[in-house]
């Protein structure tokens, strides 16, 4: 931990200072306090001057894990996340964790160095382009070779991860600009004011049209996306449900935005949402998008898309509007200042026939009620996620990794609050889980944080464990072991008659790796195991690993396959429950 | 359908492969591409023509508009336009075989602007499809056509100018000069 430098170059008069100090000095001065990162030659400087400032760095294992820290920092508390990496492989290393964020729009700044200005474009030693490589993957880009530019970019870089449609930003900076001096002036470093997308509008007569069409709708439903909670909408959502009596139905990444337990929620959309709120979907004659972006995972075929309803998309971003289905009404600015400009046109309405209609088709659920199964003795991922829910009283964040156990933590697990569900949606990448959950952590320390992981995704990044050990936090780990790549298994299943190719897993005895990381771990074999090993690994004062031995051949249902209409789904074979079976 | 964009870029470095990238990430061809400076300075100027589906103008700009760099866009669509291109064509022609270019130069008029014992060089303006009849009968004569070298098209909406790119611009100071550019896009609206 460092001293007061920092404050001292903010609250005095501007002072000369490395290109490195002023790194660290114009992070610490946009509120900076925890960065996640890996040294090297070319950022050398860079962690040299570390020990002068006020900043946490945790030492990651591979580049990967630092932008998914940022990225779950970033998730869990709504700051800016900070991964550094050196150039070369330690920028090639980040990639994919900032295309994760792009995907998403997760505010992170990463910060890469590069070799010298004078060999820049010579193939010198670990020289990469990564502003080229990260140019498709990044809201925007820098690369910076002179000290003076340094304090300007960072903050820049703040300003454009930030705004509007949040996302990653790269800043790359040569070698010899962090060794050069100069002066650092952070409130003259500040960027120009952002300049607001022309296209960025919402009319009066959008807002009138909006009002009239939900006044005289007999079956709205409202979707709810991640837009919610990056522009902290979730009351004006809410009022809206209420006031006009619309049920709402959620994106993956939405959930959270609206309490799981509310009863105008309807559960998630999409390829693995309950059958009633697909069919409520298809079925309705208005939908409010409100910070989504109609993802083909929760639209299914375009064409047999809701194709009665008329549609009102309230999105901040406006390339999303009309990209993927036709809207009639849309309202692109920020989903809060919208939605409190809408609300006033808003009056009550009788929601009554249509909730009713909903309730009845709620019957007809796929997903088993999990709560009223009998014990049987087998482990299935839903019961040990459904305990991991009612144990933790639905207030943990939760971390989850891409596959199975991912869908199944969206059904099983039920989220009432923001962010406490995090998860990577639009990139899927396995991995994630472990080093988002750290972040996580670092941003939260109160907080009691949980990783749901595959057995496949957590040998990607389970060089993690490492860094939770070094870091002495608290996380608790449950992989949710079913011995295959589990998500593509159950795609042979059900696409490729059952050839399944490479992906059977053999994995180490997870318990035991824990153990070699200095890791408490216990395995988890049957039902009613669950509870007590969920409360150990609780109340264990440091990490601690549940390994859950699961059914191997359990599929996620019901599914919409890619390319169908989103009321054609799969259903459990028979539409018997293979718990009730032996 | 094929689109025009004109862009007021920053004139910095990595700008033109930011605009270009996102056209090929659309998987869209870029048909002609012209950069230059602009009546602002600091400021580039880009025509970007392409083919894409008639839906697909709405997605670029907006998404033109969400880089960095990128202060202005217009989406030339179908609005009255002056639309130029220049062309440099070399012809390889003996003083045998000259008059007939010449001839053909005169009717296209357009210019000699290079004259060698082997070869001569044509400079034509104008819009793209009278380039492309030059292009066709010097093709049918006798002259082989060595070189051609084509600017892309440069385009300006007639008469007052819309762009938006002062108020873009923001600055305090043009507050000013925003006004008769408004008043102006309304005198003009088709
Ligand atoms: C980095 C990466 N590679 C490949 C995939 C494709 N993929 C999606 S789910 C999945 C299987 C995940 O297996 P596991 O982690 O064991 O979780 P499970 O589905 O069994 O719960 C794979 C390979 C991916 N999403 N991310
Ligand atoms: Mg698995």
């Amino acid at each position: 931990m460092g001293n007061d430098a920092n404050t001292q170059a903010l609250n005095h008069p501007p002072a000369r200072l490395t290109g490195a100090e002023i790194v660290w000095a114009t992070l610490v001065g946009e509120g900076v306090t925890d960065v996640f990162g890996y040294p090297g030659g070319a950022i050398l400087p860079v962690y040299d001057a570390l020990r002068k400032f006020p900043i946490h760095h945790t030492l990651v294992r591979h580049e990967q894990g630092a932008a998914h820290m940022a990225d779950g920092y970033s998730r869990a508390s709504g700051k800016v996340g900070v991964a550094i990496a050196t150039s070369g492989p330690g920028a090639t290393n980040l990639v994919t964790g900032i295309a994760t964020a792009m995907l998403d729009s997760i505010p992170i700044v990463c910060i890469t160095g590069n070799v010298s200005s004078k060999v820049l474009g010579t193939d010198a030693f670990q020289e990469v382009d990564i502003t080229g490589i990260t140019l498709p993957v990044t809201k925007h880009n820098f690369l910076i070779s002179r000290a003076e530019d340094i304090a300007p970019a960072i903050r820049y870089a703040f300003q454009i991860a930030k705004s509007a449609r949040p996302g990653p930003v790269l800043v790359d900076i040569t070698k010899d600009a962090q060794q050069a001096t100069a002066i650092f002036d952070f409130e003259a470093a500040k960027p120009r004011p952002v300049r607001p997308h022309p296209m960025r509008k919402v009319e009066e007569s959008g807002l009138a049209q909006a009002a009239e069409l939900i006044k005289n709708a007999n079956r709205p439903v409202i979707l709810a996306g991640h837009g919610i909670i990056e522009s902290g909408a979730m009351e004006q959502v809410c009022t809206l449900a209420e006031r006009a009596q619309i049920p709402v139905a959620l994106t993956l990444l939405g959930l959270g935005a609206f309490p799981a337990s509310h009863p105008l929620n309807l559960g998630m959309m999409g390829m693995h949402g309950e059958s009633w709120v697909n069919h409520a979907i298809q079925d309705a004659d208005l939908l409010i998008a409100c910070g989504m972006r109609f993802d083909d995972r929760v639209t299914g075929t375009v064409a047999t898309y809701a194709t009665n309803a008329k549609k009102i998309h309230i999105e901040v971003d406006p390339a999303e509007v009309n990209k993927i289905i036709k809207v009639d009404v849309p309202l692109i600015g920020d989903l809060r200042e919208v939605l409190e400009a809408l609300l006033p046109r808003i009056s009550s309405r009788d929601g009554s026939a249509w909730l009713k209609t909903i309730d009845g088709l709620k019957g007809d659920s796929a997903v088993r009620d999990i709560k009223n199964l009998p014990d049987l003795g087998h482990l299935y991922a839903a019961h040990v996620i459904h305990d991991i829910w009612r144990i933790t009283g639905g207030n943990a964040i939760v971390v989850t990794d891409v596959g199975q156990h991912q869908m199944w933590e969206a059904q099983y697990y039920h989220h009432e609050r923001p962010r406490t569900l995090i998860t990577s949606g639009g990139l899927g990448t396995m991995g994630f889980s472990l080093p988002a959950a750290i972040g996580a952590k670092f941003a939260c320390p109160e907080k009691e944080v949980w990783v749901i992981v595959g057995d496949g995704g957590f040998q990607m990044t389970a060089g993690e464990l490492a860094t939770i050990v070094q870091e002495k936090i608290k996380i608790n780990i449950a992989v949710i072991n079913n011995g295959y790549l589990g998500m593509v298994r159950q795609w042979q299943e059900f696409f490729y008659e059952g050839n399944y190719e490479s992906t059977p897993m053999v994995s180490p005895d997870f318990v035991k790796l824990a153990d070699a990381h200095g890791i408490a771990g216990l395995t988890v074999r049957s039902r009613g195991e669950v509870a007590e090993a969920v409360n150990t690994a609780r109340s264990a004062p440091g990490a601690f690993l549940l390994n859950f031995m699961v059914e191997g051949k359990e599929s996620v249902y019901p599914m919409i396959p890619a390319g169908s209409a989103l009321h054609e789904m799969i259903r459990r074979p028979g539409g018997k429950d293979p718990l009730e079976e032996s | 359908m094929l689109h025009t964009f004109v862009a007021y870029v920053e004139d910095l470095p990595g700008v033109l492969t930011r605009v270009a990238s996102l056209f090929r990430r659309l998987n869209i061809n870029i048909h002609s591409l012209t950069v230059g400076r602009s009546e602002q300075a600091g400021l580039s100027r880009m025509t970007v023509v392409c083919e894409a589906s008639a839906e697909a103008g709405h997605r670029i700009q907006a998404s033109l508009y969400k880089l960095e760099n990128v202060v202005d866009v217009d989406d030339i669509a179908q609005a009255p336009t002056v639309t130029r291109e220049l062309a440099l064509i070399k012809v390889a022609a003996t003083p045998r075989t000259r008059s007939q270019v010449f001839e053909l130069v005169e009717v296209f008029r357009a210019r000699i602007v290079d004259l060698a014992p082997e070869s001569l060089t044509i400079e034509m303006t104008g819009v793209e499809s009278k380039i492309e009849g030059l292009i066709q009968v010097l093709n049918e004569g006798e002259g082989r056509i060595l070189e051609i070298c084509r600017s892309g098209k440069l385009t300006m909406r007639r008469g007052h100018h819309t762009s938006g790119v002062l108020k873009a611009m923001g600055a305090g100071a043009d507050e000013s000069a925003v006004e008769p550019a408004e008043e102006g896009a309304a005198v003009e609206q088709e």
